[in-house]
């Protein structure tokens, strides 16, 4: 007689869940670490606020980010525009809301594009070693070897200046960061006993990659890409800033401090305002980055181990 | 390996690199959809004198012709090319701006270490006391604020609201130029008034760019420093009752100051990327505005020496941080396998 299904069900649930269960309490312990940090939780709302307004910013914005009204320029914060309005009468806060959605894409737009070509040019290097490694590790060392916002300009003036350039500039200098990682991580995998087991195994080279190169690569990538992503908003904004970036009447934020600047002394809060939205973002990102950090860091997740168990326990 | 042969081979490895730079930055010239010949030529140019721009900056030629020239040129002769906008040799142009970047970055990053690794050791020190807190509210802010919006805000506040600093621009007051470098040129003068001028403009850009570098610094040296206190011969050599200073800056630091001058090479670039902003918000007449301008024109062979010039910096500053290791640390050999 066969079990009926629900219990076939149930009992497959159980084993997956048994499978899962190292992960599953390590994120379980994670989450707590990070619970428990004041600090690391003022950035996940800061954060958690900026994701929502990129998503909702237009529909919670009081007017239309690129209404013009003449009458009504250079207003100081009042009631009716919080954050004042600029040379042509648009209202900064509205603008503000709106922007963050330009500075999250340029985020996530290097995310996509830096750390998968780190990853796959830093794992080749780290496993097939050689002239391969050495050549790798030497573009990556050219990329190194000047300031990145020179050569994230000169990409971007190359490519011809908008947004989605200069994120594809920042991108183009920002994987040999995720290279270098990737690839310090792998040469220590490497030698582990478990590696080695696989290899004699017959476990192929991708597979060593994808398999065990790439999960205990997974932490310090998170940690370096939050505490990274601080880094990547600013320099978006920076390139945007000085006329490689976004261009009118875009809403970025970068722009607008750039474009209120000559007016700081005149109307100091269509520069500052923006400019104090980017910081406040980086600032986020920052403290929730050093909180997963903490969390991911095998000695203080120890301590707190012990306190988080007797907690479940009770 | 003795110190000089590392030194050596070191700088025998600056050229493959420096190599690599000038092939990029043709490559990404290259690829510009624009043409440079037209843009220098401006918009009222014969097809004629394009065409002779094109024949003397070897436009027509390929990719490989055009670096072979200019590697010819400036191994045979030290010439980096004319610049097609100022139509002065590159070489003259960068001599003359480097002095304000230098004198802006030195500065600068003289201020970040001097202010940023004493904080972070006394952050760690005083761990979760009061000054802990502000040191690391201070760093934070610091990591966190972007350049180009503190050196407004410090404009505002320091030259439109206190009247305090001036806002922008190196000093004007003429002195004879030895060196280039306006403050030591100043003391060399004798002159204290250009002096004191000199230096008053050169605070606010200093404070704004030292500000990232500090915060970072205090950052990781503050890290360091909490790891090694942690470490079984600091607890060892308080069990044997060594007093705490002796504890403090005889043992801990010592070890503890590794890492913050690991990061102080990446700084420095860092700072150099920083000029580009800061010179072009505080309309300091140095190496970054002249290379903003130059990407904005399409200047190549502007930009080509002056991601040289800065490579090249890069580079021996890094070399800098390498060796200042085998003096702090005696157990680093240079050149062995440290790994």
């Amino acid at each position: 007689m066969k079990a009926p299904p629900f219990i076939l069900l149930s009992s497959r649930y159980r084993i997956l869940k048994k499978r899962l269960h190292p992960l599953t309490k390590e994120f379980g312990l994670t989450l707590y670490v990070l619970r428990k940090s004041r600090l690391a939780m003022i950035g996940a709302v800061i954060v958690a606020l900026f994701i929502f307004l990129a998503i909702f910013g237009e529909l919670i914005a009081p007017y239309d980010p690129n209404e013009i009204d003449i009458a009504a320029r250079f207003s100081v914060p009042t009631r009716e525009h919080l954050l004042g309005t600029d040379k042509l009468g648009r209202d900064v806060f509205s603008r503000i809301l709106v922007g963050a959605r330009y500075t999250i894409r340029s985020g996530l737009t290097v995310l996509a594009i830096a750390v998968p070509t780190g990853i796959i040019l830093g794992g080749i290097a780290g496993l097939f070693g050689g002239w391969l490694d050495e050549m790798i590790m030497r573009i990556t060392d050219v990329f190194l070897a000047f300031p990145y916002l020179i050569l994230a300009m000169s990409f971007s003036a190359a490519l011809g200046p908008s947004l989605f350039n200069a994120m594809l500039a920042l991108s183009l200098v920002w994987w040999p960061l995720y290279t270098r990682l990737v690839r310090g991580q792998a040469l220590a995998v490497r030698e582990t006993a478990y590696v080695e087991a696989a290899t004699s195994k017959g476990a192929s080279k991708w597979n060593l990659i994808f398999k065990h190169i790439l999960p205990n690569c997974l932490s310090p990538i998170l940690v370096t890409f939050t505490l990274d992503m601080g880094a990547i908003i600013t320099a978006a904004a920076a390139l945007s800033f000085l006329g490689f970036g976004a261009q009118p009447p875009l809403s970025e934020w970068g722009r607008m401090v750039s474009d209120g600047r000559q007016y700081l002394f005149q109307a100091w809060w269509v520069s500052l305002f923006p400019g104090f939205a980017i910081a406040l973002t980086v600032l986020g990102f920052n403290l929730l980055g050093d909180g997963i950090r903490d969390a991911l860091d095998p000695k203080l997740r120890r301590i707190t181990e012990v306190k988080w168990k007797k907690r479940i326990r009770s | 390996m003795t110190l000089r042969r590392y030194i050596l081979r070191r700088l025998l490895l600056l050229i493959p690199i420096l190599l690599g730079v000038l092939i990029m930055v043709f490559v990404i010239s290259y690829l510009i959809p624009a043409d440079p010949a037209r843009a220098w030529a401006g918009p009222q140019a014969r097809p004629a004198q394009v065409e002779a721009l094109r024949e003397q900056y070897h436009l027509n030629d390929p990719l490989h012709m055009q670096i072979y020239y200019y590697l010819k040129k400036l191994i045979l002769h030290f010439d980096l090319g004319i610049s097609a906008t100022t139509h002065r040799p590159v070489m003259n142009d960068l001599k003359a701006f480097f002095p304000a970047t230098f004198e802006l970055a030195f500065f600068a990053f003289l201020l970040a270490i001097v202010i940023g690794i004493p904080l972070g050791v006394i952050s760690a020190l005083k761990r979760n006391r009061l000054i802990d807190h502000v040191a690391r509210i201070i760093a934070l802010t610091g990591v966190s604020t972007p350049l180009f919006w503190s050196a407004l805000l410090l404009q505002f506040i320091f030259y439109y609201k206190l009247g305090w600093l001036p806002a922008v621009g190196r000093s004007m007051i003429q002195i004879h130029r030895y060196t280039g470098f306006i403050l030591l040129d100043s003391v060399l003068n004798g002159n204290w008034e250009a002096l004191s001028d000199a230096f008053r403009r050169l605070i606010l850009p200093a404070v704004t760019l030292a500000f990232y570098s500090m915060g970072y610094l205090v950052r990781i040296t503050r890290g360091s420093m909490l790891e090694v206190l942690e470490s079984d011969y600091v607890a060892m050599a308080k069990a044997k009752g060594l007093p705490e200073r002796i504890i403090n800056y005889r043992h801990a630091l010592k070890n503890a100051i590794i890492p913050p001058i690991t990061v102080l090479g990446i700084n420095f670039g860092w700072l150099l990327s920083g000029t580009v902003l800061l010179e072009t918000i505080f309309a300091w007449p140095g190496m970054g505005r002249y290379a903003a301008g130059s990407i904005v024109q399409v200047d190549l062979p502007a930009i080509v020496g002056y991601t040289l010039v800065v490579a090249l910096v890069m580079i021996l500053s890094n070399l800098i941080v390498d060796i200042s290791y085998s003096i702090i640390d005696p157990r680093v050999r240079v050149g062995g396998k440290v790994e």
